[in-house]
């Protein structure tokens, strides 16, 4: 059994964390959500009811059994620090945990984080006493500069979310593995389970994915997928996988007849 | 430099050469992600690329699933008023067709919705015939206040403003501004817009910019098809994009490709845009721009829609009514004709008239609820909220 991943003093089993966009219904979403065996769940804010009434048009969190689940909102579609911060306080209001996965990309295109803004908003809102999980590039600079000002883990991406493409910011992520003091938490780009397995095997604390899920023909089997990739990269990585080398080892070597044999 | 200044000076003729002369090979190697986003774009729209419209058509049903998954976004339209200063010959609320016109008023505003709401949508595109007098710029933005605490989206589909206007819009609580050139085409334009301030084509050319540096976060544009040659109008509106998505890029844009429809009046579309064409349209705007958002609307049939949304589509109206009032007969009091600025009194024979005209005849009269449905047996879920005025706003309006 792997050691749980702990964030901000909460302890989880899974490392595997599971977005809830762009499922062909919210029934799909909550078999994968059950597949994946995850146990934080984020939910994009925009789409959720904000008021304390229930929307049956806009009831994503009824299919979130809050019980099992923590409920990360996100707070995608904010594209400053202050509309960030509104919408976290307005969660809260709402009734959800005061947690908030901090995404701020206000290049609808590229949806890349916006690493002024989303410093900024960290700042505020851990003063107001959020765990704040903040998307970032994979900058090792601004990942130490989020955790000195109390970022609850830092959230690199692997490559522009939705894009499938894997870990394409391979050097800087190693740099911010060697150095974080909080979860690393590789965010956005995971297309396939071996995408999460190198990801863990590399030292990351947890994946964040959704798209590979969502788009999939069965979204709860890849769930599962995702799920096992997830345990065998971080066994992997906790055992330490045998080093790498161009040459080859012969079982045989040339230089045995040097070891003393016995006399 | 504005999009209307850059416009003239475009690489018209090579992007004219590139829609006749692709080649299979290179209609491939573009599918492959060779060369810059306008060359791909015409390059798809070539015959070449027809012959080869169902490989197209698969790539930009993933690259869509993968960019947007299988969440479908509904709208519906509320028209405000049909009244309308500009004489357009395609249009059925041109100012000299003898059409029943009413403004609702901000009350019957609120109605119709609330009307909206009961079936599920949460975005609202308010549009409005352009009347400095019947529907002037402070009526809009009391709309928009009005309705800003119950519709999470409200869009807007108005007379072209200036930028200190549309900040007024935006105060109020709108995040989405909608404005088709209609055609690009410089003669043509100057053929069917004959009267009013639509007239002048660089002004309308550069709304979106003006509605970009006044904090819309999503810009709609599109052209009508059915007064220009397809291609030609197809790779101005690319041009537009690949502008707009590298000066105003922080906000979302979104294209609508509508065909002329049935409309008060008697016009006569130039040209003809066929289905096939139109998927070949859509796959064109999907792989030359993976991010960009394919509004689909109920001008088209139903059949055709079903087809349609697979192949790029990211938002659909339904339930669509063009008329003022028609989601609740709000306004049936206030009918109207408008001769000249004036308001006449409709005769006595004429007073059983229940709604004022339409702006055209729709051709999917499915309700969003059987619209839902299909999307569902699709596979699409059915996303009726996906963006919230408190987003930007940080109190209620005063």
């Amino acid at each position: 059994m792997s050691a749980p991943l702990v964030i901000a003093g909460r302890s989880f089993a899974s490392r595997l964390l599971v977005g809830t966009g762009k499922f062909a219904s919210n029934a799909i979403m909550r078999d994968a959500l059950e597949a994946s065996g995850t146990e934080i769940v984020t939910v994009a804010l925009r789409r959720a009811s904000l008021s304390t009434r229930p929307d049956a048009f806009a009831d994503i969190l009824d299919f979130i059994d809050q019980d099992r689940y923590l409920i990360l909102p996100n707070t995608s579609g904010a594209m400053n620090a202050g509309e960030a911060v509104r919408l976290a306080r307005l969660a809260v209001t709402a009734g959800l945990p005061p947690w908030v996965k901090l995404e701020i990309h206000p290049d609808p295109a590229y949806l890349l984080p916006d690493p002024i803004e989303t410093f900024r908003a960290t700042e505020e809102l851990v003063k107001e006493g959020f765990t704040v999980l903040p998307y970032i590039n994979a900058d090792p600079v601004l990942a130490k500069r989020l955790q000195d000002v109390g970022a609850a883990t830092v959230m690199p991406l692997g490559s522009p979310i939705g894009s499938n493409r894997g870990i394409e910011t391979r050097a800087q992520i190693e740099i911010i593995l060697r150095q974080a003091t909080v979860p690393v938490v590789i965010d956005a780009g995971l297309g396939a389970p071996s995408h999460a397995a190198a990801a863990m095997e590399m030292g990351a604390d947890a994946v964040l994915v959704n798209t590979a899920l969502a788009v999939n023909g069965d979204p709860a089997a890849m769930a599962r997928a995702f799920r096992l990739a997830v345990e065998a990269g971080r066994s992997a990585h906790e055992i330490g996988l045998a080093p790498t080398g161009t040459l080859a080892s012969p079982t045989s070597p040339l230089t045995a007849f040097l070891s003393p044999g016995p006399s | 430099m504005s999009f209307s200044t850059a416009f003239d000076r475009l690489p018209w003729e090579s992007w004219q050469d590139l829609t006749h002369t692709a080649t299979a090979a290179s209609v491939r190697a573009s599918l492959e992600g060779a060369g810059p986003p306008m060359t791909r774009f015409a390059r798809f729209l070539s015959p070449a690329a027809g012959e080869a419209l169902e490989g197209l058509c698969q790539a930009s049903h993933r690259l869509t699933l993968q960019r947007f998954g299988k969440a479908m976004r509904l709208f519906a339209p509320l028209y405000l008023s049909n009244e309308c200063v500009n004489n357009c010959k395609y249009c059925g609320f041109s100012r000299d067709n003898p059409i029943l016109r009413v403004t609702l008023t901000v009350e019957e505003v609120i109605r119709e919705a609330r009307a909206l709401k009961e079936r599920g949508f949460r975005h609202i595109l308010l549009v409005s015939g352009e009347h400095p007098r019947f529907a002037p710029n402070h009526y809009i933005a009391d709309c928009i206040a009005a309705l800003r605490d119950e519709i999470p989206g409200i869009a807007l589909e108005v007379g072209p403003m200036e930028e200190e206007e549309y900040r007024r819009m935006v105060e109020a609580g709108a995040e989405a501004l909608v404005v088709y050139q209609e055609t690009y085409d410089r003669s043509a334009y100057a053929i069917v817009h004959t009267a009013g301030p639509k007239k002048d084509f660089d002004w309308r050319l550069d709304t979106p910019e003006r509605a970009y540096a006044a904090g819309f976060r999503r810009l709609g544009i599109g052209a009508l098809h059915g007064l220009s040659d397809w291609r030609f109008e197809a790779t101005a509106l690319a041009a537009h994009v690949d502008y707009l998505q590298r000066h105003c890029w922080k906000s979302q844009l979104t294209v609508s490709l509508p065909r002329l429809r049935p409309h008060a009046g008697e016009f006569t579309p130039f040209t003809q845009l066929s289905d096939r064409e139109m998927v070949q349209l859509i796959a064109a705007f999907r792989l030359a721009f993976p991010d960009l958002g394919i509004v689909l609307s109920t001008r088209e049939p139903a059949g055709l829609r079903e087809g349609l949304i697979p192949l790029g589509i990211t938002h659909l109206s339904a339930g669509s009514h063009t008329e003022p009032g028609g989601y609740t007969g709000a306004g049936s009091g206030n009918l109207h004709r408008t001769k000249r600025g004036r308001i006449e009194a409709l005769s006595e024979a004429e007073a059983g008239h229940q709604s004022a005209t339409g702006q055209f005849e729709i051709a999917d009269d499915r309700s969003p609820e059987e619209m839902a449905l299909v999307l569902r047996r699709l596979g699409y879920e059915a996303v009726w909220k996906d963006w919230d005025c408190a987003l930007a706003h940080p109190s209620p309006p005063p």
